[in-house]
């Protein structure tokens, strides 16, 4: 594995009885990197994220993330890594507080540091009025938010952010997305898929995925040029519709 | 006037999910709600849709009470609720036949009216709809909205979570769609499906900021807006919002969108600023307000 590399994947391959939902794709992911891993519905990014976060066993190829080997040592993997979906974050019924406190001994923080993260949490995002509330009466907006620090609690090399802001307010939108810019800024590597094209234009590289396979890989800059087109939404119906 | 609705308030507990909103939809127009989740969306289609009674105001849909005359307007709205909520083991046929057989018609009948949709599933119609694709599962439940031919309908969240190709391929749907005459009241979070209703409201926390045509609605955004590039974009943002006459910063794809608060505001100034902070390759140029700025500038 090369040193800057943080993901390696080649050729990795998953198949369902006679359908391939993933077809040999091959690429890499830089530390402290912003990646974009974006799809059709169907076209197989949920099989392939599932694979790298050690949960799913590949048919076939080959994948090293966070230096750990998604075959033989996935609770290694699973460790050193922060994940959020859009579908499951927290726990409704329990508070702020309590959700932090859980999800910190999850990931094995001693009390002293679960007291720690959360303080500085709590700072930064402004929660002091809303540390004792039940997660489920917030917005979705802040459920967001909570959820994305709570993936970073464990200050994991790398966090998969599963459409993190889908139905959330266009402000909320992008205050996600510079706590995205600030992880990365730390160093931590965020590896993001989306529905919403602006979106994609946040990130370092993008990668659309058609079908199973990796169709693109590059700055939105240069796959905008490649495309002959003006926006990351064109180059994706191009892609996509064929 | 298809829908029209006056003062209409919702409260469930301490939650205020819809406060005063008043608006009228006219016949065979597309009417979109735009706002996030929370704003009230799914509370004002359950009112219109008879399932829910609202605390105060009044609603017509199709020229009937929502109170008085719910029966009627059951029978003349179709609605397409945000959750997937069809027949998960029944096949394609069945779901169809299903709901053609509770609204008193046939498959046949009204075979002509969803055609279009239809012809797209009509391939799989011995599957279970559990086991269709997001997309076709999407445009089953449209037909079963449509079976009955009815005079509005409601479209709650269609295209959530849907990636962009098939949300350009349902757009194009409702377009034809509306040709025949029908109305639509369509709710979504995505700003750029907003361009193509007739008419939209913005709406957040129960309340309706603005409503206008989609062109006509960046109108009501104060400030001139300049699109702005740097090589960093996280360095670009933080610099922008220590400016110290920023009105407004927001990314927006590959620009960062900025408002001054002066009126006399030279870009040259804002060049050296950004220069002096170690930012390079640095572009200033005049945009126009998007659907999304206009959003957040309201919502603010």
């Amino acid at each position: 594995m090369k040193s800057d590399n943080i993901i390696e994947v080649e050729n990795l391959t998953k198949i369902f009885g006679d359908f391939t939902a993933v077809n040999a794709i091959t690429f890499t992911v830089k530390k402290g990197e912003i990646f974009g891993f974006l799809g059709a519905n169907g076209a197989g990014k949920t099989t392939a994220m599932k694979m790298l976060i050690g949960i799913s066993k590949p048919s076939s190829g080959k994948a090293i993330v966070a230096g750990f080997d998604v075959f033989s040592q996935t609770e290694d993997i699973k460790k050193n890594i922060g994940y959020m979906s859009q579908k499951f974050a927290l726990y409704d019924d329990l508070t702020v507080k309590e959700n932090i406190t859980f999800f910190g001994g999850i990931y094995g923080l001693s009390k002293k540091q679960i007291t720690e993260k959360r303080q500085q949490l709590v700072k930064e995002l402004g929660l002091e009025s809303i540390v004792n509330t039940l997660v489920g009466s917030l917005p979705l907006g802040w459920k967001q938010k909570i959820s994305f620090s709570v993936s970073l609690l464990h200050e994991p090399k790398i966090v998969f952010l599963d459409e993190p802001t889908g139905g959330v307010d266009p402000i909320t939108r992008r205050q996600f997305w510079e706590m995205i810019y600030q992880a990365s800024n730390r160093g931590t590597t965020i590896f993001v898929t989306t529905h919403y094209m602006d979106e994609a234009e946040y990130c370092d590289r993008v990668s659309i995925m058609v079908d199973g396979k990796m169709e693109a890989l590059d700055t939105p800059k240069k796959l905008k040029q490649q495309f002959e087109v003006d926006t990351m939404n064109d180059v994706f119906l191009k892609l996509a519709r064929g | 006037m298809s829908i029209t609705v006056h003062n209409l308030s919702k409260s469930y507990k301490k939650v205020n999910a819809l406060n005063k909103v008043s608006f009228e939809v006219k016949k065979g127009e597309l009417f979109g709600l735009i706002g996030p989740d929370g704003a009230g969306k799914t509370t004002l289609f359950r009112l219109l849709t008879t399932l829910l009674i609202a605390d105060q105001g009044t609603a017509t849909v199709a020229g009937w009470d929502v109170v008085n005359d719910y029966k009627a307007i059951r029978r003349s709205v179709g609605y397409m609720p945000g959750r997937f909520s069809l027949y998960q083991d029944l096949t394609v046929e069945e779901n169809l036949n299903f709901f053609a057989t509770i609204f008193g018609t046939t498959l046949e009948e009204n075979y002509d009216f969803i055609k279009d949709i239809y012809i797209q599933i009509e391939p799989f119609k011995k599957r279970r709809a559990g086991a269709l694709s997001g997309g076709m599962k999407q445009k089953l439940a449209l037909c079963c909205a449509l079976i009955h031919k009815p005079k509005v309908l409601f479209l709650d969240e269609p295209t959530t979570g849907v990636d962009p190709v098939s949300r350009k391929e349902f757009w194009e749907m409702l377009k034809r769609l509306q040709k025949s005459g029908i109305t639509i009241l369509v709710s979504t979070p995505y700003m750029d499906e907003a361009a193509l209703c007739d008419r939209i409201a913005l709406i957040q926390d129960g309340k309706i900021l603005q409503m206008d045509t989609p062109k006509a609605i960046t109108k009501h955004f104060p400030k001139t807006i300049y699109n702005v590039r740097a090589h960093n974009t996280y360095l670009l943002i933080q610099s922008l919002k220590a400016f110290k006459y920023q009105y407004s910063v927001y990314p927006f794809g590959e620009f960062v969108h900025y408002a001054d608060q002066r009126n006399d505001f030279e870009t040259s100034e804002l060049y050296n600023y950004l220069e002096a902070q170690q930012l390079n390759e640095i572009t200033i140029e005049k945009t126009n307000a998007t659907i999304e700025d206009t959003f957040m500038e309201l919502a603010k």
